[in-house]
Order: structure tokens, then sequence, then C-alpha cells
């Protein structure tokens, strides 16, 4: 039998719920957006870490990734926000912030290794021109060998956005009203399950839609060419002046 | 200038250079030839320590370039390298990357480090360049750039590594001429080459360097015509 439910979709119903989904993609974008810029410069510091000559800086870094792929993120949230954060505050930060930090501590463990294999790829001879130049080795990373390096991580950077996104969704099960949260809310006001469900999936889809644009229009601007007039000007940030002169 | 007593570097269980003693003079063109695998820009890149020496000791100017006191940023910007692969920085104008170590480590002023950059292009025979990326640059042309970038710093002593072996044919005589206007302006220089002719004619001084061994050494004429060991007759007879 087919159930009743699937042939009489009430869309009425989530648009009397409406306040709840838009405040559920606010959270959900909140909690991305902010999770992988965090993500991404803990992740620089640990793929650092992870190339470090230092055994005692190597080593560590190397725990951290490993521990933060191996186990289950939602094994890492509830961690999180029942024992860690209680622990060294004393009380909870609330559902929104351990959510934030167990989202940013996961996704900086996968952008280390994006990041490090980044720097690893670029030949071994700019840093020595750089070094032979006399330039810090600290000097000629940032100068040098990262800006090259950044070009090569768009894509794979790229994946771990929209990875995250909807990897965020997780972050429910301790209460955090993002917008998977905001479909069982209504699910359970409503006693509707087709119509809640569907809807934050489809808001997802068009979440991942827009950042998966974004992140075209990005890889093309740093396409493999440095030479300005031979990539498409998308973006007005980085070198312009004399583009045309040439 | 240069005072190298006793060089070893081992790779693990391979040794590639055991035991080099030479002394390299102000003004002096000294050229470092051999088959490859001989130990020739190992022996260069120990100079800069681009490579750890694992036992020996360097001197520049005196001072000791592989003791743990010294700064060795300081000494690498006295001592330009000009890389096989040119080494360029692909994500700057040919203008930023002679620009880059002078403002940066030199504190120059940006508009002193422009006009400096500026006057070496043209010395180069590059001055149209200024504004392009080293791809749109041919080989040869990416060399010279890269010797300009060496001597933004204004160094006492060059080195080059095999400078013109990764260049097209026709390319490898605007570089060699670079480096000869170079060495009559009395610039102390290294070469590690496999241009014999460039050895004869600039040389002050050629080495022989064969299993990381200094085999022989003399002035140019000496050792092409007359040399003295079986290795170094051995070696010749192949390449001249």
């Amino acid at each position: 039998m087919i159930s009743i439910d699937f042939l009489d979709i009430r869309l009425d119903v989530i648009w009397s719920y409406r306040e709840l989904f838009v405040r559920g993609i606010g959270v959900t974008l909140a909690l991305t957006l902010i999770g992988y810029i965090g993500g991404f410069l803990i992740g620089l510091l640990v793929a650092l870490a992870k190339i470090s000559k230092k055994k005692w800086i190597r080593i560590p870094a190397k725990y951290y990734v490993d521990f933060f792929r191996g186990t289950p993120l939602l094994v890492q949230i509830l961690i999180i926000h029942v024992a860690v954060i209680p622990t060294i505050f004393g009380h909870s930060l609330g559902p929104f912030v351990s959510g934030i930090v167990a989202l940013i501590l996961n996704s900086a463990a996968y952008n280390a290794e994006i990041i490090r294999a980044g720097i690893q790829s670029i030949e071994k001879g700019q840093m020595e021109a750089a070094r032979s130049l006399g330039m810090p080795s600290g000097v000629a990373m940032r100068t040098i060998i990262l800006p090259q390096a950044f070009r090569r991580m768009v894509p794979p950077l790229g994946n771990e956005l929209i990875a995250l996104l909807k990897d965020s969704s997780l972050v429910m099960v301790i209460a955090v009203n993002d917008l998977l949260y905001a479909g069982k809310v209504v699910a359970g006001a409503s006693f509707r399950t087709w119509e809640p469900y569907l809807t934050i999936a489809f808001l997802y889809l068009i979440l991942t839609f827009i950042f998966s644009k974004i992140i075209t229009y990005v890889e093309k601007r740093f396409s493999n060419s440095y030479v300005p007039s031979s990539r498409r000007r998308i973006f007005s940030f980085g070198r312009s002046k004399g583009v045309d002169s040439e | 200038m240069i005072k190298i007593q006793g060089l070893y570097k081992s790779f693990g269980d391979l040794e590639v250079l055991k035991g080099i003693d030479n002394e390299i003079k102000q003004k002096e063109i000294v050229c470092v030839i051999g088959p490859s695998g001989s130990g020739k820009s190992t022996f260069l890149r120990c100079i800069n320590l681009l490579e750890e020496v694992t036992a020996g000791e360097i001197f520049i100017d005196g001072i000791k370039v592989n003791d743990e006191k010294t700064d060795i940023n300081d000494i690498r910007t006295e001592v330009g390298m000009v890389f096989q692969q040119f080494n360029l920085f692909p994500h700057m104008r040919v203008l930023e990357n002679i620009t880059l170590a002078p403002k940066k480590i030199r504190k120059m002023n940006p508009k002193d480090a422009d006009e400096l950059a500026r006057q070496l292009l043209e010395k180069v025979g590059l001055s149209d360049k200024a504004k392009a990326y080293p791809e749109q640059l041919s080989g040869g042309q990416q060399q010279r750039v890269a010797i300009a970038r060496a001597l933004a710093m204004k160094p006492k002593i060059m080195l080059f590594d095999e400078p013109t072996s990764a260049l097209d044919p026709e390319m490898v005589k605007e570089v060699l001429d670079v480096m000869k206007q170079l060495a009559l302006e009395g610039m102390t220089m290294v070469v590690v080459t496999h241009e014999m002719g460039f050895a004869r004619e600039m040389g002050d001084r050629v080495l022989f360097l064969d299993q990381g061994l200094l085999v022989e050494e003399g002035k140019p004429d000496q050792l092409f015509n007359h040399p003295k060991h079986e290795r170094t007759k051995a070696f010749l007879s192949k390449v001249l």
C-alpha cells in the first residue's frame, strides 16, 4: 500500500513553520563558515607542524590528525560537548559553541593533510632559491611556497567546504538548532514526515549548489597560468597592475 | 675568499665527497668539471650550506660557514646562486623576482629596489621583460633573470650550478655571455659546468672531480691540454 501521506503533500504546513527553517539555514551557514575558517587556520598550523624538522612538534600534530580522522565526527561532538568543555570551563558553553569547536577541530585535521600535500608538491628548488638569497625559512614559506601551494589546494579545499556543510548536520545530536534540527522539530510538531525532511534536503541541496558554484569560480580564477591576461578575471584581488601592457 | 678544508659529505651510506681541500681567491673564476655523480654539484651546494656538511670546514671571508653560531642567512646574502632549473618564482613578475630579496632581506626601499632591478635587467639584456611572468620567457631568458635576481643582493661570490645544462643549445650562448661579462667585471665565481669552452676561455683555474675526490686542478691550458691523471684524460677524451 502506498502511504496516503505521500500523495497528500501539504506545503502549507512547511510555510507556517518557515521561520524555523530560515533560522536553521542561518545556523547551518554559521556553523559551516566559522568551522571552515577556523578549520583552515588551525589546519595550516597543524600542516606546518607536520612538516617540521623538530620531532616534538611533528609527532603531536600527527597524533592530532590521526585521532580526528580516525574517529567518527559524531563521537567527537559528544565528547567535546559532554566531557571536554564542561571539564575545562566547569559548565557547558551551550551546544552551538560545542558544535563549532568540534567542527573546527575535525575539519582542521582534514585540511591539514590537504595543506601539507600542497606545500610538499612545490618543487624543492623554490625553497632552495629563496634560501640561497638569504631568506629565513619562515619568510620563504610565506612569500614563495604558500602562495604557490594554495593554488593547488583550491579543488580539495573546496570539497572540504561542501563536506563540512553536510557534516554540520551532525551537531543536531547535541540540540544545536541548525537546519536538520528545524526539520525534526517541525516533523514532531506537525505530525508530518515527508514534508519537513524533504524540505530540508532540498534546502541543503540549494546550499551545496551555491557553494559549488563559488568553488568553480575560485578554481577558474586560480587556473594553471599565473599570467593575468590568460585567465578569467572574476575577482579583482591579487595582482592586476599593468595587466594589459603586454 | 673561500677556504675549504677536508670537506666530506655523505647521504646515508653513500659517500659523495671524500675530503676536498681548496682555496678560492677573490676575483678568481673557478670551473668545476667532472662526470655526473662525481659530486661537483654537491661540492658547490655545500659552500652556501644548501647541503649540510658531514665533516670538514668551509670559511668565507674568514667566517666559518658550517658553525652553529654563524647565521647562515647572513652568509647567503653574500653568496649568490644560479641553479640548473632557474627556479624563478612563477607567481611573481620578473621585476618582483629580482626586488623581493633586496626588499625583504636588505630592507631596501621599493623605489631603489625597482631602480636596481631595472639596471640589472638592462645588464642581462632583458629591459623589456620587467613585467612579464617567468612562464612567458624562454629558458635562456629565465636563466638571465635568475642571474639578475642573484646579483640584486650584491653578492661577493656567485655560484653557478650547471647554469646552461637545462637550456636548448641556441640559448646557451646568451647565458654564457652574461657570465663572461660578470667575470670581466671581477666577480668571484665558482661554476659547475659541462661547457668546456667556457671553462677553457674564462676559467682561471679548473677543478676536475671524480668519485668525490679532487683528482686534478690547474690552469685551463694545463688541465685540458696536458692532463696528468689517467681519469682526467679518460674524461676529457669523452667530452672534448
